[in-house]
């Protein structure tokens, strides 16, 4: 268990922070929004972030990789979080990168992966088909044909999933909804035919789009992993991706704080400074609590993640669970206590409460955790 | 780390031989040994045990060796709490000198009053309770009375304690008392150690809402207190408070424990008392998320400690996590209570009597207790006052 961030890790985090501040502040996420940005992130920064090595950071070194640990990369999504930086880091470093390494062949591997490393291929999951993060409940059918699959049905709120090179697929081969058995993963191209994909405008700024399948016909070897075995390399691909987005929604939540504190320290009411008022700073104190307990839970996880934990799946909940009720808790306290600037678009404190509710209900709201870890404990 | 390892081996390989298999198991309350002129032991095991880990310097183990400690360092003492954990090893001994007066000692004391108390404390001969709130001075603990009045060769002390726990069994008190009436409230605090056998000195108990009367009143009337007994320089005895309080706060913050208490945890009580469903679900779907809240919270907490103590062995300590850690214990400890009451539905309502078993009336008594926890020691709304102007620098009024 390793609860404190090694010197190698914190020069990276002091690097990303660095890099961060100065490139892609709240600012630049503004200015995609208003412009109307067709991809939701700056390729340009994107590359930027790559020759930084962010996107090969947790791959192996066989694969181009730096093999550094998600430790590390969890320090780069912290500070990624505090200026709300647009990137396919979670869609393609984190999820897709991960379904490929953890269920791929060595052919898939070896072809995909250097790519990512480089950042030539960017990547996105295609999960969810209802209102609600459901992973088992997946319907999507892949019938055997001619020799491939063949893929109907829709995908909803894939991260980045208009503008991602190609989509890892989660689709039933057997079974009902709400089975593990009979889940598989397939690599689909991005253009391929029958596939429509929208993007649709969601209320954080950031890329997510809808997908229908129309017969798209893939061959033999799109299939990632055994054919109809794929939900523990699944759960393992969420778990990460729940710590990684949960270390991005510390690093939100932190920033959001810290400007509020600011705040308190600067605004004149009554002729004093509002921070003066027990009645705040308790508020402010309570928050305080909440993220110190927040950044113990988020290192075990990423322990977990790089000691091959087997109670990763429990850390991964708790983090998650966590940190979706902090960030809600931050956001709303920072523009209650900002007063009337705080509910406008000019202050960017907004920007923060609303990637909080996005990210919430990414990947499983606080209820799904906690139904999920009691499950896990054996209550 | 190799020697740490081979430490561990050893530690293990010594509870193993001289624990005995008695004390491995739960204690409860009547089973604690506590220090004093008069210890108690309740039975030869205990006895034993005690005097084993005595012997080794292991009643205070992080203590250095030639005052009767076991001169470990602060991995060494890790390694020894945790290995006494994993055997289910007991405290072999308890006292209020061990947490709080024996550091403050050693922090603030001279020569003469380390070789004075500490053994004594290290050995287990006397036991210690606190004097610090009055009934005046609570939260406001600066604004305390109670005079000490130099005399010349001795203090003349007039006033009363309240919240002193165990002062009725206890042999000797630390107190803070006024030694400049005149100064600004908290420049004027000395701190003293006063023998309660002292002409002068009586206690009474006080009943609490658990049954228990745990806390005392203890009042002083023209005490005489010789000067050697003043721990610090004169007036200065609130920076020693301070230091003190804050290993009640740490003591205070630390989950579980020695504490007596059920048998059972809460996920225990909820499976014996409430059942599972046909999918291994506990029964009633609201309990179960109060349950997973609570158990998730412990965890957190579980691992901001463990963090505290890797961030300081790193050097890298940010001192003002520890801050936090008597709220989130007492609090979260309270919640606890307040599930396990839950759990146990009308069994944890008993108040003494037939139809309820120990660990359930047990149960009824720790909820009631654990109401003092998040105001003893600083309450929780102090807590987040110092947290507010220490850790974030909020303006005070």
């Amino acid at each position: 268990m390793a609860l404190v961030l090694n010197e190698e890790q914190r020069l990276l985090k002091d690097t990303a922070k660095d890099f961060l501040s100065e490139n892609m502040p709240v600012e630049a996420l503004r200015t995609l929004r208003d412009s109307d940005d067709p991809t939701g992130y700056s390729q340009q920064q994107w590359q930027q972030m790559c020759e930084l090595g962010w996107a090969s950071i947790v791959l192996p070194e066989e694969y181009d990789g730096l093999d550094f640990g998600f430790m590390g990369l969890g320090a780069i999504i912290e500070e990624s979080g505090r200026t709300l930086a647009a990137s396919p880091l979670l869609s393609t470093v984190v999820l897709g990168a991960s379904a490929i390494l953890l269920g791929g062949n060595e052919e898939q591997k070896s072809s995909l992966l250097p790519k990512v490393a480089s950042g030539e291929l960017t990547l996105a999951l295609a999960l969810e088909e209802g209102h609600h993060h459901a992973p088992l409940d997946t319907a999507m059918a892949a019938e055997a044909h001619d020799g491939g699959f063949r893929l109907n049905g829709n995908k909803s709120f894939v991260v980045d999933g208009h503008s991602a090179d190609k989509l890892v697929v989660v689709a039933r081969t057997s079974g009902t909804a709400g089975s593990a058995d009979g889940l598989s993963l397939f690599l689909v191209d991005g253009d391929a035919n029958g596939l429509t994909r929208q993007r649709r405008k969601m209320v954080d700024s950031r890329g997510a789009a809808a997908l229908s399948f129309d017969n798209v016909d893939v061959s033999a070897d799109a299939l990632i992993g055994e054919l109809g075995q794929a939900w523990p390399v699944l759960e393992a691909v969420l778990d990460r991706g729940r710590v990684c987005l949960a270390a991005e929604m510390l690093g939100g939540a932190l920033e959001c704080f810290e400007r509020t504190v600011e705040y308190l320290k600067e605004r004149d009411q009554f002729g004093v400074k509002i921070g003066s008022f027990q009645a705040l700073q308790h508020r402010a104190s309570l928050m305080y609590i909440e993220l110190e307990l927040a950044k113990s839970v988020l290192f075990d996880a990423f322990s977990a993640i790089d000691d091959k934990r087997a109670d990763l799946p429990q850390l991964a909940s708790l983090a998650k669970a966590r940190m979706n009720d902090v960030f809600e808790l931050v956001t709303n306290e920072a523009v209650q206590m900002h007063g009337g600037i705080g509910v406008t678009d000019e202050l960017e404190i907004g920007f923060f409460l609303k990637r909080s509710r996005v990210a919430t209900q990414l990947l499983g709201h606080s209820g799904f955790h906690r139904d999920r870890y009691a499950s896990l404990c054996g209550y | 780390m190799a020697d740490l390892d081979q430490f561990r081996l050893e530690v293990r390989q010594w509870l193993e031989d001289n624990c005995p298999a008695s004390q491995r198991l739960p204690i409860t309350r009547e089973e604690q040994v506590w220090a004093g002129k008069n210890k108690q032991f309740p039975s030869d095991d205990a006895k034993l045990w005690f005097e084993r880990m005595r012997d080794k310097g292991w009643t205070v183990p992080e203590w250095p060796s030639e005052l009767g400690g076991g001169g470990l360092d602060e991995r060494q003492a890790k390694v020894l709490k945790e290995e006494m954990k994993a055997l289910g090893c007991r405290t072999p001994l308890f006292d209020l000198g061990i947490w709080m007066l024996g550091p403050a000692v050693l922090e603030f004391g001279n020569d003469e009053q380390k070789q004075e108390h500490i053994p004594k404390i290290a050995r287990g001969d006397v036991r210690w309770c606190q004097g610090y709130s009055e009934p005046g001075a609570g939260s406001d603990l600066a604004s305390l009375q109670t005079r000490a009045e130099d005399m010349g060769d001795h203090f003349l002390v007039n006033g009363s304690k309240i919240w002193t726990t165990n002062a009725d069994k206890a042999d000797w008190i630390f107190c803070l008392v006024r030694t400049d009436p005149d100064a600004k409230k908290q420049e004027g605090i000395s701190f003293l150690l006063i023998d309660m056998d002292d002409p002068g000195v009586t206690t009474t108990p006080i009943e609490l809402i658990s049954g228990e009367s745990e806390f005392c009143q203890t009042f002083f009337d023209n005490v005489k207190v010789p000067k050697a007994n003043l721990i610090g320089e004169l007036n200065k005895g609130w920076s020693v408070a301070k230091a003190l309080l804050k290993h009640e706060r740490k003591l205070m913050s630390e989950i579980g424990g020695d504490t007596p208490g059920p048998s059972f945890g809460p996920v225990q009580a909820a499976l014996e008392y409430v059942g599972t469903d046909g999918n291994g679900k506990l029964k009633d779907a609201a309990l179960r998320d109060q349950l997973v809240r609570h158990e998730m919270a412990y965890r957190a907490i579980g691992l901001t400690h463990f963090r505290t103590f890797e961030e300081r062995m790193s050097g890298q300590a940010d001192s003002n996590v520890p801050l936090i850690m008597k709220y989130v214990g007492t609090e979260e400890g309270k919640r606890k209570e307040e599930l396990l009451l839950a759990l146990l539905g009308h069994q944890a309502l008993g108040w003494d009597g037939d139809g309820f078993n120990e660990d359930e009336k047990l149960t009824t008594r720790g909820w009631l207790f654990s109401k003092a926890l998040s105001i003893a020691g600083g309450t929780s709304e102090v807590q987040l006052n110092i947290i507010a102007k220490r850790v974030l620098g909020l303006p005070q009024q």
